[in-house]
């Protein structure tokens, strides 16, 4: 075969793998916001469920949510940025970065519903904080763990050696270095990882199922150690329990649509905060 | 009284930085402590060989060999449709497509990978499931094919911006080296660029796959959930992750069934730990060949 030929085959063929990812996308989409749209409404996102979950709104899944992954950051982020700091900051010996930093990936590899299980041995029954919003916010928070640690290192990582120096040199310490200078620059770069770390724990279904969330519930939690209902959970147990199967699909597509603008915006926001950083941010040589 | 103060907090980040290897030994541990009484009662082999999966019978059958081989076929599939389509969009947007293109094709995988499995699930229980059940004139939709084109597609994401940071650690030198000797574009990507990120696209290939076997909310919402050794793309299966998901609720505290799907969560956790250690192994001989590494 021609040499150009076959060169334009090949492009093409390539062209071709990117469409189709495109267009699935496209796909998912389209589907999710023609038919969601007709569902929202003022009501469905104000209302608590009525009449066995085919009525009212979902109100009580989206404050879950929103309580969960709240619990999640709270617990994961001074954890995630203070291992960052110490791998970044205080230079310790290669052997200890690299047990640490093996055990960061081979923590990012387990699947989530395994930290379920984790969550239900440990959280729910050994400590027995039963099916709670505070387990689910730790069995959360420990999955999002490596996503924080390497959002915040490679901030910590970006923060020019010459700042540090400058610091030091004016005879400030390692700690008053790293409050005064190092994590305000680093900031913008850390936000736009909780950001992204935001947008995966709102969207997890696995690690809850069986450490906090409820399919039905009248009101909203009113402690740590209730029970909640979660976006995620909810579209779950609408499409598999219950018995009014065609009303619940109709709600569960609301449900996945506003699951998915909470999820998309937050992506959205971190790669428009990011673009802006990367053009902006001008360190000087 | 500064000296001190800083050890103290140096010590405080210290034994914070040890946090994940804390949660991943916590994890292991666990996981054997609840998974042991199973593999008492049942024996290692008849669990892990045994071919029928009935824990509610009496007398109940727990052997997760169907299961496992259901996992396997689903991610192979998964893999089929992955590798080629996160590969070709990481070489398209590395090596042909233009700044502008670069600037909005990147954050539309981005996107595409920030998308919660659930909505995957759901869109392929309601969309993909139904189409093809009436386009292959299939008895049910939900079957181990339908889970492996959803989990590929959920993977394309991975193995593309793992390829494509791969590609882009290539030096310009051996392209340009390649087209001075005469080779045009296309040759020059397939004898020189590709070899050259090898490693690199095979760590991203095999953390897609261990993201496929691990994924939970999709197959299980769209694999339909028989327990039987898989003789078909096109029937139903039943993977480990969405076993454990599925009956979790319904197992009694302390029973055997209980155990036995912490078992299956700790034979799910020790193939990702050795997918993750390979491409650990892998992605560190490839650093080297390229100079990066220390």
């Amino acid at each position: 075969m021609n040499k150009k030929v076959k060169q334009n085959l090949g492009f093409l063929l390539l062209f071709l793998c990117i469409l189709t990812t495109v267009i699935f996308l496209g796909l998912i989409l389209y589907f999710i916001i023609i038919r969601g749209y007709s569902v929202l409404s003022y009501e469905f996102l104000t209302q608590v469920p009525k009449k066995s979950m085919t009525a009212g709104g979902v109100a009580p899944a989206i404050v879950g949510t929103f309580y969960l992954t709240l619990g999640a950051m709270i617990f994961s982020l001074p954890l995630g940025v203070a291992c960052a700091i110490y791998l970044s900051e205080y230079s310790p010996q290669s052997f200890i970065i690299n047990i640490i930093r093996i055990s960061i990936n081979n923590l990012a590899g387990v699947p989530s519903v395994v930290f379920g299980l984790f969550g239900l041995a440990v959280f729910v029954k050994y400590f027995g904080f039963g099916v709670s919003l505070l387990s689910g916010s730790l069995t959360l928070g420990i999955m999002v763990l490596p996503s924080i640690i390497s959002a915040a290192q490679e901030a910590l990582t970006a923060v020019p050696q010459s700042y540090r120096e400058a610091s030091l040199a004016l005879g400030a310490t390692l700690w008053e270095t790293i409050k005064r200078i190092v994590l305000p620059t680093a900031f913008p770069g850390i936000l736009t990882g909780i950001i992204l770390s935001i947008g995966r724990v709102a969207g997890e279904t696995a690690p809850i199922m069986f450490t906090a969330a409820t399919f039905y519930m009248r009101g909203y939690p009113n402690s740590i150690f209730s029970e909640v209902m979660a976006l995620p959970y909810h579209i779950y147990a609408l499409m598999t329990e219950g018995v009014h199967p065609e009303v619940q699909t109709r709600i569960a597509y609301g449900c996945t649509l506003i699951l998915l603008i909470l999820v998309l915006s937050m992506s959205t926001l971190a790669i428009i905060l990011r673009q802006r950083q990367r053009s902006r941010t001008y360190y000087g040589t | 009284m500064y000296k001190k103060k800083e050890n103290t907090i140096r010590w405080i980040f210290t034994i914070l930085a040890f946090s994940s290897l804390f949660f991943l030994v916590g994890i292991t541990i666990t996981l054997f402590i609840s998974a042991w009484p199973a593999f008492q009662e049942i024996g290692l082999f008849e669990f892990i060989l045994g071919r029928e999966w009935y824990p509610t019978y009496d007398p109940p059958d727990f052997g997760i060999f169907p299961l496992i081989m259901a996992s396997f076929l689903v991610t192979i599939g998964a893999a089929i449709i992955c590798v080629p389509l996160g590969l070709g969009s990481a070489l398209f947007i590395n090596e042909l497509a233009s700044q502008q293109q670069k600037a909005l094709l990147k954050p539309i995988i981005e996107i595409l990978a920030s998308i919660p499995s659930i909505v995957y699930g759901f869109f392929g229980m309601v969309v993909v499931a139904p189409y093809l059940q009436k386009l292959l004139q299939i008895p049910v939709g939900q079957t181990a094919f339908t889970g492996s084109l959803l989990l590929g597609i959920m993977a394309t994401p991975t193995v593309c911006s793992i390829s494509e940071d791969a590609l882009s650690f290539v030096p310009n030198s051996f392209r340009e080296a390649s087209l001075a000797l005469g080779a045009n574009r296309w040759q020059t990507l397939t004898k020189v660029t590709i070899p050259a990120a090898g490693s690199g696209i095979s760590t991203g290939i095999i953390l897609g796959m261990s993201r496929a076997i691990g994924e939970t909310m999709t197959v299980l919402m769209v694999t339909g959930g028989a327990a039987i050794i898989p003789t078909s793309f096109f029937q139903p299966v039943r993977p480990m992750t969405s076993t454990i998901a599925a009956e979790m609720g319904e197992a009694v505290v302390g029973s055997t069934h209980y155990h036995a799907l912490f078992a299956i969560g700790l034979i799910l956790f020790l193939i990702t730990l050795i997918f993750n250690i390979i491409a650990e192994l892998i992605s560190r001989r490839y650093r080297l060949k390229l100079g990066l590494g220390r």
